[in-house]
């Protein structure tokens, strides 16, 4: 490794080579030093350790340095552009960070007594208020842990007020450009998924998806804006038919931060939408977030929701509905442990207040004027795999390429030498070779320029036959391409000491 | 003898009195990418055109394999589970995923020979 990188000790000026932290100490070097415990009586049942289970030994000051090395190898939304479509990697406000960590919120226990905690109630109440106003939905179930966790929630919500009216059913409809959490997640609730085929505009096919519907159908999940990033024009077309089938409507929340401000899903005809806080509200994502996925639910659906929920006592404070048999409605159960993600809770209401409902509509709206101004200035550069405008984020396929000798894949690599995190590629899989690019609205006209810039010579330079180029790309990252089949077929899965005596490689 | 059908999804049937065997396309394979895990019916399973009957998964994408007719599933291609990469070498012979005995031949019918498939591949570019 040192005479790739050239230098004697491997690291080359801050970009640090750094072995997993089991290569590194010895078991008897570590950073706490306790007296050895009284002689005391084994307790265990016999389950006690019978032999050392292996842990690295570092003083304080190698773990820090360690864990700081790998986070310099690290792309992160505060590191750079990260337009990685359909994720929504936007700028995490500080603001939110401040206010999640005051004292009375940062530190609450959840099992603390209602009485002790109405301030953090009244948070997640007024947090649920903003959602229940944008969306212009009556009820939300605020527990679910993650996008598809809400998903799930909402699907099972669907079931149960289908088996209260008597009339299970059997099948879910989702187009073929969904986020595969959407049939994964109509699976899991036990139902058989139906593809629907989209029209050569990216949309749904609405007279292949009224074809589909049925009696037998429950429900169907649709994103909008889609994963092409194309508004469904059709969408109170299509709400009218999935009504009239008796069967909900399920909207994906996932594209919300498009449209936030502007349209309410509830308009729509919507019965059904899990938000992603962190891609529209802002609240940190990837890195462990943690996700939050609140279900907003119609009239129709409210009486199923799980618990907990929160609820105006009559003298104005609030309580916690913890079992469903505190409850008037119909709850199907409770799908989290205690009330969901408060600390993202916090942050997106620190958010949505911070903004306003003014921000949050200006928002949405440069969050599209960024993904048209890229696909404008790349009018030449890249293909568009569907005729624009586009919303939030910008769709090309592999045309620009062809006959290159470079693919979608090339190109991302290589625009990890040129500083940015690649888009989004393969997916949607509707689309061949695609690349699915999502700038958000929190990136300024001097980061896309660069990125346009970059994207130019990058096209550029494949179209003038510099194959090789490509495929030795990434050139400066920690890492060089990695062998991704052989890392599917073959995985090393574990990292396991060296057997001792064994003639080194 | 044996006569080959194809799927627009891009699956072959080989039939060959009331059994056959099921594939991808040299074309499919082409599209995946490095094949690294396949999904196989379990033996004895019925299945009715167009069901789900398989997965592929690549370094891209996962894709779903669809039963190009109705039947029982006879056999899988257990040779897949340690070696995918036959799907990718060998599409149309060592690389089949599972054989079913025909409940309706009848069903072939609406599949493609070979010159048409080939006109529908041509016609995706």
């Amino acid at each position: 490794m040192s005479q790739e990188r050239g230098t004697t000790s491997g690291h080359r000026g801050l970009d640090a080579e750094e072995p997993l932290i089991f290569e590194q100490g010895s078991p008897d070097k570590t950073g706490v030093d306790l007296p050895e415990p009284p002689p005391h009586a084994d307790r265990l049942g016999g389950l006690g350790r019978a032999r050392p289970i292996g842990m690295p030994g570092l003083a304080e000051p190698e773990v820090v340095r360690h864990y700081l090395r790998l986070s310099r190898q690290n792309f992160c939304i505060d590191g750079g552009f990260y337009p990685l479509g359909s994720c929504t990697m936007k700028h995490n406000p500080r603001l939110n960070e401040k206010l999640a960590r005051l004292p009375g919120i940062g530190d609450l226990h959840p099992l603390q007594p209602a009485s002790t905690v109405q301030g953090a109630l009244a948070l997640i109440d007024a947090c649920a208020g903003w959602l229940k106003a944008l969306t212009g939905l009556p009820a939300v179930a605020m527990s679910p842990g993650a996008g598809a966790h809400g998903e799930l929630t909402g699907l099972m919500t669907i079931r149960a007020a289908l088996e209260d009216r008597g009339d299970a059913r059997a099948r879910v409809l989702v187009p073929e450009s969904a986020h595969g959490t959407n049939p994964a997640s109509a699976r899991f609730c036990g139902y058989r998924v139906d593809a629907i085929p989209a029209d050569r505009r990216g949309r749904v096919d609405v007279a292949a998806m009224k074809q589909k519907l049925g009696d037998d159908v429950a429900a169907i999940m649709l994103t909008n804006p889609n994963t092409c990033g194309l508004f469904e024009n059709d969408i109170l077309e299509i709400a009218a038919a999935v009504h009239d089938a008796g069967a909900f409507f399920y909207c994906d929340g996932a594209n919300f931060n498009a449209i936030v401000g502007r349209v309410r899903p509830g308009d729509l005809g919507i019965d059904c939408m899990h938000i992603n806080l962190h891609k529209t509200f802002s609240t940190p994502h990837g890195g462990g977030g943690p996700g939050a996925g609140p279900v907003v639910l119609s009239a129709a659906l409210a009486p199923f929701a799980p618990v907990p929920a929160v609820v105006h006592g009559a003298d104005g404070s609030f309580r916690i509905i913890e079992h469903p048999c505190q409850s008037d409605a119909k709850p199907f159960g409770r799908i989290k442990a205690f009330h969901g993600q408060f600390g993202m809770f916090v942050r997106a209401l620190a958010y949505m207040m911070s903004m306003g409902a003014d921000g949050l509509r200006q928002a949405s709206g440069d969050a599209v004027l960024n993904a048209n101004y890229l696909m404008a200035r790349l009018d030449g550069t890249l293909h568009p795999a569907f005729p624009g405008p586009c919303m939030h984020e910008v769709l090309f396929d592999e045309d620009s390429l062809k006959d290159t000798g470079v693919t979608t894949l090339d190109l991302a690599k290589a625009l990890i030498d040129e500083g940015f995190h690649p888009m989004t590629v393969y997916f949607p899989l509707v689309v061949h070779g695609a690349m699915l690019v999502e700038p958000t609205e929190t990136e300024s006209k001097e980061t896309l320029d660069a990125f346009i810039a970059s994207l130019e010579n990058l096209v550029a330079r494949a179209r003038s036959g510099d194959v090789r180029f490509f495929e030795e790309a990434p050139r400066l990252a920690p890492r060089r391409r990695l062998d991704e089949t052989r890392a599917a077929r073959q995985p090393v899965l574990r990292w396991r000491p060296p057997v001792p005596g064994a003639a080194a490689e | 003898m044996a006569t080959t059908r194809y799927t627009r999804e891009h699956e072959w049937i080989r039939i060959d009195g009331d059994t056959a065997t099921v594939g991808i396309t040299d074309f499919a394979q082409e599209q995946l990418g490095d094949v690294v895990f396949v999904e196989l019916p379990e033996i004895g399973r019925q299945v009715s055109k167009g069901d789900e009957a398989a997965v592929v998964e690549s370094v891209k994408a996962a894709s779903e394999v669809y039963a190009p007719a109705s039947g029982e599933v006879t056999a899988v291609n257990e040779a897949l589970a340690d070696e995918p990469a036959l799907v990718n070498s060998a599409p149309n012979g060592d690389g089949w995923f599972f054989k079913m005995r025909l409940a309706n031949p009848a069903e072939l019918d609406d599949l493609m020979d070979a010159a048409a498939y080939k006109d529908h591949v041509d016609s995706l570019d």
